[in-house]
């Protein structure tokens, strides 16, 4: 299976909005309008009281897996980007070995 | 070239353009002399491939419809915004006969060079003001409270500055086998994923947690990373002085402290004396008139004698001796009157004793346990490094709140320890952004720099950095004393939506000079009020060389844009015409000069773009003070007056400043003024940071306004209940100094007590003309926050700890 896959690492996402910024400039999309991704950030209290925040990149409709780049040797430009370096893009084959122990992740596929 | 057509340029980034503190290695994508693309650069060390934001959105920086693209004269009234295109002679010609007029009129002093926060300027506008004959160059922030006080701090307490070491100064970063992991970080009021710190990269520490580092985060929000702590304290703004005096008293109680470290390294073991009103260290002078007041006492246990500490030679009279470090004795004056001493590390623990985990946690709200645990935590863990934001800097006690912070990697020895905090000097001793007016590319007479306004009034301000001190600037400005100032020269600065507390009398301020002038890349409301306009180049449009901490690298020209000119070339020119004799002919004579200390000309480092010194260069880490290589005598210790890192300052002592740690309430806050707070029962804190933006920049660039629309306050859900405010709606916020309006946002992130309101907001797209100035005054945080608090050395003002009320809005 050569399939490609993210696999995201979101524990470890800061939040800080720099994959929707490198989709726009890769596809210079107009600002305001759907881009490939979209981060959303969850504010929760844990059962011991704690605040605990998380935060996941969302691949829309519009996120075509850079296919372009990745024909070129690339990364897609999100996965360049990634401050937090939380983006993982291979064959779903590969990944597998990649998920991340004792930690959620999420894997999206293209289907 | 690539057969697309598309050049690909290697450089790096600083300043106009992301706005940041730079760093980041780029990959520029070029097409028909127009930028197409800007990446991240995965060869380089610093952000290994990665990019933020801002960076990302360079194309549409750049080639934006409103940059400013020409040099502007005024025509109309100020702030009308009636400005006419002119040429760069036009524009240079003006100047040159404004400011030699006043020059002439009223003396270069009279003249006031007005920087923002620091980045690639400090370098360039201290030449011109330099060449002008000005002594008043300037960064507007009430109390310099950006950096400065921290690193005169640790300035006079270790003799050099230091960071946390993220691996910054190896090639390969976390692999170089002399690194470590920091078993801890502490990260003290900042929030590190959404800024870029002073010559740092925030998320560093993300990839430090994914190797083990755990985290300590004091803060009054829980920030993302704040969440992801293993111990986070919730402290009262403005508190963190007393939080640190209860981490060091827990230290020495639980015996957590590096004992070994401080007799070798610190001044604990000389003698101070407690005869005085106040209490100072006792020196050679005081036991022989024929001593040297630069050199301390000490007492040895073996003779029961005293020896003297020899500052030139760095030992003690007594070669062997292990001086003692805790104890009291009488010692005769040369005048054989006999008084107490105690050694400056009795004084220590006595001055901490009152910092109990219960009388901390009534100062700072932060629960006691947590104190405790805090303070072992941090001590414990080998190696711990610690990471301090602007909070330490944004209130008047920033004097000794610095030191109580600075003490605790000085207690524990962790300095210049791999994973600890590493002594940060430029690398290679490149000095792009002076602090001391000796560092600066020229030099003034001693007669003109005596004329530097505060110079007088503080000690830090007249003997560590080389700026003006801005609250006695704008005071100045409407006293005219003792002499008028009478023009403004600014450039990367907004003190109106900005760096300037109380906005409004900057504005009045600006408005009354004679003669100003901005340069800046887009329009801004400080702009508005200008004479002369002139347009700046991005760091894609510019020659620049940066060395802040590491690597020295190069920031190459790539493109040009209509008529922009670097900020340097502007500087240059205008130098030439204030100075006969002026050095450099050009850019790239100067880059060739301030790189002597490299051994290499710019052109060498172009071809390089970034270079880290070698292992054994004095500016690269770690143990420097064991090898002699920060004293400039070559012998181990640090560039202190004594050679020790100062515990008991000797410059504080010098300034008449308190010479050790302790707390001082804000100026404002539920203690120290109850009878305001039942009017404004809410601490304002502001200043958190934004993502998108950089301070007041990036507002009008698309792709980063579209992440946030407009200004929030923070509010907590039980705050926001009680005064009937619900999720966006609009609230003002408002003290005895003005009033705000901005959107609500409810979130429990925040200290129920706590509101945050987000600083630098304008809005490019409303009306520039006054009254409006882009919407600033509706929504400039500032209005609430005085100027003339500045602490007792001149530095730190009370930004981030004030009072508020919160109401709905009308309509």
């Amino acid at each position: 299976m050569s399939e490609y896959a993210m696999l995201i690492d979101y524990e470890y996402c800061s939040g800080c909005k720099t994959c929707e910024i490198a989709c726009n400039q890769e596809y210079n999309r107009e600002a305001g309008k759907l881009g490939g991704v979209e981060v959303q950030e969850f504010i929760h209290f844990l059962q011991s009281g704690r605040l605990y925040i998380t935060n996941i990149p969302h691949f829309t409709k519009a996120c075509v897996f850079c296919a372009g780049r990745v024909k070129k040797g690339l990364t897609p430009a999100c996965v360049q980007h990634c401050m937090a370096n939380v983006l993982v893009f291979d064959t779903l084959e590969n990944l597998k070995d990649k998920i991340p122990e004792n930690r959620k992740a999420l894997l999206w596929t293209k289907g | 070239m690539k057969n697309d057509g598309v050049k690909i340029i290697k450089t790096t980034t600083w300043s106009p353009g992301p706005g940041c503190h730079g760093g980041c290695g780029i990959l520029v994508h070029v097409k028909d002399d127009k930028v197409i693309k800007v990446e991240g650069d995965p060869d380089h060390p610093w952000n290994q491939g990665r990019l933020c934001s801002r960076c990302l959105s360079m194309t549409q920086y750049m080639y934006h419809k409103d940059r400013l693209t020409k040099p502007l004269k005024r025509v109309g009234e100020r702030g009308q915004g009636k400005f006419e295109p002119i040429s760069w002679d036009e524009a240079f010609d003006l100047i040159e006969k404004k400011m030699k007029q006043i020059r002439q009129d009223h003396g270069p002093e009279s003249m006031i060079f007005h920087q923002g926060t620091g980045r690639d300027i400090g370098g360039w506008i201290s030449m011109l003001a330099y060449a002008y004959g000005s002594p008043n160059w300037m960064f507007g922030l009430s109390g310099i409270s950006c950096y400065t006080p921290r690193l005169m701090m640790m300035s006079i307490t270790q003799g050099d500055f230091a960071v946390v070491d993220a691996a910054q100064w190896h090639e390969k970063r976390y692999d170089d086998p002399e690194y470590e992991i920091p078993e801890t970080v502490t990260i003290w009021g900042q929030n590190l994923p959404a800024t870029c710190p002073d010559g740092f990269f925030g998320h560093w520490y993300v990839d430090l947690m994914k190797r083990g580092t755990r985290l300590m985060v004091i803060d009054p929000r829980c920030t993302w990373i704040a969440s992801r702590a293993k111990l986070w304290l919730q402290l009262r703004p403005g508190t963190d002085a007393a939080l640190a005096l209860g981490f060091i008293h827990v230290m020495i109680k639980e015996n957590l402290v590096n004992m070994t470290f401080i007799e070798k390294w610190t001044n604990a073991p000389f003698l101070v004396r407690t005869d005085t009103p106040e209490p100072i260290l006792l020196r050679e002078t005081d036991l022989a008139p024929s001593g040297k007041s630069t050199n301390f006492v000490a007492h040895d246990p073996v003779s029961n004698e005293f020896v003297i500490w020899d500052s030139d030679n760095q030992t003690y009279s007594r070669k062997d001796t292990t001086p003692s470090m805790d104890g009291e004795f009488t010692i005769s004056l040369t005048d054989g009157t006999r008084i107490p001493v105690k050694t400056v590390w009795r004084m220590y623990k006595e001055n901490v004793e009152e910092y109990t985990p219960q009388k901390v946690s009534r100062i700072t709200w932060v629960p006691e346990d947590k104190i405790v645990q805090g303070a072992r935590m941090y001590a414990k863990s080998s190696p711990s490094a610690l990471h301090w934001g602007l909070p330490i800097d944004t209130i008047p006690s920033t004097i000794p709140t610095s030191q109580a912070v600075n003490h605790l990697w000085c207690l524990s020895g962790n300095l210049d320890n791999p994973g600890g905090n590493a002594i940060a000097r430029y690398a290679y001793d490149v000095v792009t952004y002076p602090y001391h007016s000796g560092g600066s590319i020229l030099s003034l007479p001693p007669e003109v720099a005596e004329k530097r306004i505060g110079i007088n009034d503080y000690g830090p301000i007249k003997d560590f950095r080389a700026w003006a001190q801005p609250d006695k600037v704008l005071e100045q400005i409407f006293t005219k004393k003792p002499y008028e100032i009478k023009g403004m020269w600014i450039q990367t600065a907004n003190p109106l939506a900005c760096t300037g507390m109380e906005p409004q009398k900057w504005h009045k301020a600006i408005k009354q000079l004679d003669f100003t002038v901005c340069v800046d890349l887009f329009m801004t409301p400080t702009a508005m009020l200008c004479d002369v306009i002139l347009p700046a180049a991005t760091f894609l449009e510019k020659d620049s060389l940066k060395a802040w901490w590491v690597p020295l690298q190069a920031i190459k020209k790539v493109v040009e844009v209509d008529e922009c000119k670097s900020d340097i070339e502007i500087n240059l020119e205008l130098s030439k015409r204030f100075m006969k004799d002026f050095p450099y002919d050009n850019t790239r004579d100067l880059f060739d000069s301030l790189l002597k200390s490299a051994g290499i000309t710019y052109q060498q480092l172009c071809d390089n773009t970034w270079m880290i010194p070698p292992k054994g260069h004095s500016s690269r880490p770690y143990y420097r003070h064991e090898k002699g290589l920060l004293r400039a005598d070559g012998k181990p210790g640090f560039r202190t007056p004594s050679g020790k890192i100062e515990l008991f300052s000797s410059w504080l002592e010098k300034w008449q400043l308190a010479p050790m740690p302790y707390h001082e309430e804000p100026p404002y806050s539920p203690v120290s003024t109850p009878d305001l707070f039942k009017e404004y029962p809410l601490i304002l804190t502001t200043g958190r940071r934004m993502g998108p933006f950089f301070h007041s920049e990036h507002r009008q660039i698309p792709w980063l306004r579209a992440q946030q629309k407009e200004p929030v306050l923070e509010i907590h859900p039980d705050t926001a209940q009680k005064y009937g405010i619900t999720h966006g709606q609009k609230v003002c916020v408002e003290n005895w100094l003005g009033k705000i309006t901005v959107k609500a946002l409810v979130t429990p992130v925040i200290h129920p007590d706590i509101v945050m309101a987000e600083h630098g907001w304008w809005f490019p797209e409303k009306e520039g003309a006054e009254p409006s100035l882009f919407g600033v005054w509706d929504v400039n945080v500032n209005q609430l926050i005085p100027m003339g608090h500045e602490g007792k050395g001149g530095l730190g003002s009370p930004i981030k700890s004030m009072l508020c009320k919160v109401y709905k809005a009308k309509g």
